[in-house]
């Protein structure tokens, strides 16, 4: 029905549901830290209303239905009548996935998932005790807040403050703060005149007619205010900050001008300096502060498209959850750095890659909990989902503390296949490669879960495909580590410009380590054509820039060159050659254009001041396939 | 405008012809974006040699493609007198560089015909039709086949 008026307030109802659902497993997350954090179950409660309230609207009467008896559920959980157990936490859990599910089919407008209604009968039949129990609901006005300040009269009538807190104290008075009022210093202070003034805070439930009572004598003695306490959010938590859906074209846009302006001043600063301008002239202070003004509306448009991974983490502990328990497995996730960000077409990009390997983590690496058992390890295994910004890219580590590569497993089968010649075992790393091989599992028999024949090369497409790598790094034993590292596409970056032959190259800032002059002294040959640098009595392997993306033939080492000494992702150093450092300075990152395909050593390109398009040089994919042998090459595609 | 499909017969085509060397070639104008003068490519390391490199199109990475080494000829020489044509073909810029700009040309779509079926011509699948006006024989280039290949074709995958 695309001629539906209904259909745009429909899809902004379902846009509503993803923001609230992401409330709902934010607040189960923090009542798992936290299970007496009572606050957290009103903040679930209330998204569970607001969807069942939205979906009544649009007559999506099976959602309606099933928020409704998860509502009832969470109803007597909030009202502090069912103790909040862990059982029932799991089952909370398992109700959001199948609310969740609910959602998404009533927005395919397909019929509902029947088997998810066991989770709410038994949800149900855990909570059954405490529905007869027809305890006074907690009750939720607010606590009353009271001031008292006693004038000099109170005290001249012979009225004692003292009886008056211990009648308030009779009703139940909590958190009595005294405070002095000596504003004027000790030497101003009048003896005779009152200073002291009492605030306390009495439970929710007295009458305020009660309060009154006490103070009928002195009530005209004394400053008396009694109010309800405001009804915020408890402390430390905010609420939802007021957001505005802005179409993603227009951002876009904003993003592309922006982008501009920055070129733009840059050519401007040059053009200024070239004219010859003093350092400290009245221009040169102008364009240094639009300059900053500058950079700051850059990282804020960069901060519009820019999301938090963590509603991509949340979805990835459901797929734990569910892999586990197909599994018979027992799993927890801990993500941590979910606040990192990065752009948003990559994280929605990234949740299918990320569900493989999490099934993969789950459904090939922990161990059933019988067997971790019997090696001593705690029966339930742990996935630890990491994000962190580093070197200028995203990066995110998945480790599990499973039984790590079956390598001898591995060799086997890449053997059979012919994917490695028999009777030459390679390095335990090249094997743990082979899994990314297409078509690799080794699993004999093809599971329902992630065995199904498209394997981690599958995973590695989708991440090449964001211009990122993935890694493996496993222990027999311990766990097996993976590692996902992705360019934050749109985004600026601090680059190093340099020259090399003819042409201008950006290199990330976070990568160099330090610079330093070029001296054969330190030059070393080790077998044809390589050579490292000797530093400090330690060697690092050694590259000439130029020559490796072929444009200049290698320099010679005693005429004036630069090294910049590269730190990579896996914490390795090498030194690079370079002709001249020009300046350092930040760069718009500028995808390279699809038809241009993937270059090996760059991840993207940028406008100079001068208009000219320089490309930004990649110095871990410059350098990691010259560490491949023919071998690798062909298993790398 | 779809230069794959045949030419409909009736009515008439506008096309922008350009040099190669000595040839005559020409494209369909629909396709044409705008023509900018003679600048330096950014070079791509390790790119096919028919990709010159990469300009600045106001903001955007303009991928730069000789048409003359694509279509398997002597590279363009890129003094101040060669242009590139900035091309749009499926959603993608693309910028042509050519020796010059000569003309635009009204043909009878009538005119066209499919070029004849010499498979052993290297260029063969880049010419999508032929036509001889004024005593001149022009070559409508067939873009699909010239630009670079999408990326999801373009690598090999090694045999398992």
């Amino acid at each position: 029905m695309p001629q539906d008026p209904l259909a745009e307030i429909r899809a902004g109802f379902f846009l509503e549901c993803e923001e609230l659902l992401e409330t709902l497993r934010d607040g189960l997350a923090a009542l798992a830290a936290d299970t007496t954090d009572r606050t957290r179950i009103d903040t679930i409660f209330r998204a569970v209303h607001s969807i069942k309230g939205g979906a009544g609207a649009f007559g999506l009467d099976r959602l309606v239905g099933f928020a409704h008896r998860y509502e009832a559920a969470l109803d007597l959980l909030r009202t502090g009548r069912a103790p909040l157990t862990e059982a029932l936490l799991r089952l909370l859990d398992r109700a959001s996935d199948a609310l969740e599910d609910h959602v998404q089919a009533a927005q395919r407008g397909d019929p509902p998932p029947e088997e998810r209604e066991s989770i709410l009968v038994e949800l149900q039949r855990q909570l059954a005790p405490f529905m007869r129990e027809d305890a006074a609901p907690k009750p939720q006005a607010a606590s009353w807040e009271l001031d008292f300040t006693p004038h000099g009269a109170l005290y001249d009538n012979g009225h004692e403050p003292l009886y008056l807190l211990r009648a308030l104290r009779e009703l139940g008075a909590r958190d009595v703060i005294c405070a002095a009022d000596v504003g004027g210093g000790l030497i101003a202070f009048d003896p005779a005149r009152p200073a002291l003034r009492w605030t306390l805070t009495l439970p929710a439930e007295t009458a305020e007619a009660d309060i009154r009572e006490i103070f009928c004598f002195v009530e005209d003695l004394c400053t008396l205010t009694i109010s309800r306490a405001r009804a915020g959010p408890a402390p430390g938590e905010t609420g939802p900050v007021p957001t505005v859906r802005v179409d993603l074209d227009r951002i876009e846009r904003l993003m592309n001008l922006v982008g501009e302006l920055v070129i733009n001043q840059a050519m401007l600063v040059q053009s200024v300096t070239d004219s010859g301008a003093q350092p400290n002239s009245p221009v040169m202070t102008g364009l240094d502060s639009f300059t900053k003004l500058t950079r700051e509306i850059q990282e804020s448009v960069m901060m519009i498209r820019a999301q938090p991974v963590k509603p991509l983490f949340q979805r990835m502990s459901r797929v734990v959850r569910e892999t586990a328990a197909s599994t018979g497995k027992q799993v927890r996730l801990v993500a941590l750095g979910e606040a990192t960000e990065i752009d948003r077409t990559v994280i929605e990009r990234l949740a299918e890659p990320l569900t493989h390997l999490i099934r993969n983590a789950v459904d090939h690496g922990i161990e059933p909990p019988e067997v971790r058992s019997g090696l001593g390890k705690p029966a339930c295994g742990t996935i630890t989902l990491t994000a962190q910004h580093q070197s200028g890219r995203l990066m995110i580590e998945l480790r599990d503390d499973g039984a790590g590569i079956d390598r001898d497993k591995v060799l086997t089968i890449a053997v059979r296949r012919g994917l490695v010649p028999a009777g030459s075992p390679p390095p335990d790393s090249e094997i743990d490669a082979l899994l990314f091989s297409p078509g690799f599992s080794t699993v004999t028999e093809i599971s329902a879960l992630s065995g199904r024949g498209v394997g981690l090369d599958a995973v590695r497409t989708a991440i090449h495909g964001l211009g990122g790598r993935i890694g493996i790094r496993s222990r027999p034993g311990e766990g097996t580590v993976f590692t996902v590292s992705l360019p934050l596409t749109l985004a600026v970056l601090d680059g190093m410009i340099v020259r090399v032959g003819e042409e201008t190259l950006v290199i990330p800032l976070s990568a160099v380590i330090e610079t330093a002059a070029l001296s054969s002294q330190n030059v070393r040959a080790i077998g044809a054509g390589h050579t490292v640098l000797e530093l400090r009595g330690g060697f690092l392997p050694l590259f000439d820039l130029g020559a490796e993306l072929g444009f200049r033939a290698p320099r010679r080492h005693d005429d004036g060159g630069i090294i910049l000494l590269t730190r990579h992702e896996d914490e390795s150093r090498s030194a690079l050659i370079v002709d001249a450092i020009l300046e350092q300075r930040q760069v718009v990152i500028k995808g390279l254009h699809r038809g241009c395909g993937p270059i090996h050593g760059i991840s993207a390109a940028t406008i100079l001041g001068d208009g000219r398009v320089a490309l930004i040089v990649d110095p871990t994919d410059l350098l990691s396939r010259r560490h491949l042998s023919p071998h690798d090459m062909a298993m790398a595609g | 405008m779809d230069i794959d499909a045949p030419p409909q017969s009736g009515g008439t085509m506008e096309l922008l012809s350009f040099r190669l060397g000595a040839d005559e070639y020409c494209l369909d104008i629909m396709s044409v974006r705008e023509i900018r003068g003679w600048s330096r490519p950014t070079p791509l390391p390790h790119a096919a040699p028919h990709m010159r490199g990469v300009l600045n199109l106001r903001g955007t990475i303009l991928p730069i493609v000789d048409l003359s080494i694509r279509l398997g000829m002597a590279g363009v020489s890129g003094d101040p007198r060669n242009v590139f044509i900035v091309v749009g073909h499926g959603g993608l810029l693309t910028g042509l560089l050519v020796d010059s700009v000569s003309d635009i040309l009204t043909v009878p779509r009538s005119d066209l015909h499919p070029p004849p079926d010499i498979a052993h011509y290297a260029d063969q699948t880049f010419i999508g039709a032929l036509a001889v006006i004024g005593g001149r024989m022009i070559r409508l280039l067939n873009l699909a086949a010239v630009l670079p290949a999408p990326p999801a074709e373009a690598p090999p995958r090694p045999p398992s």
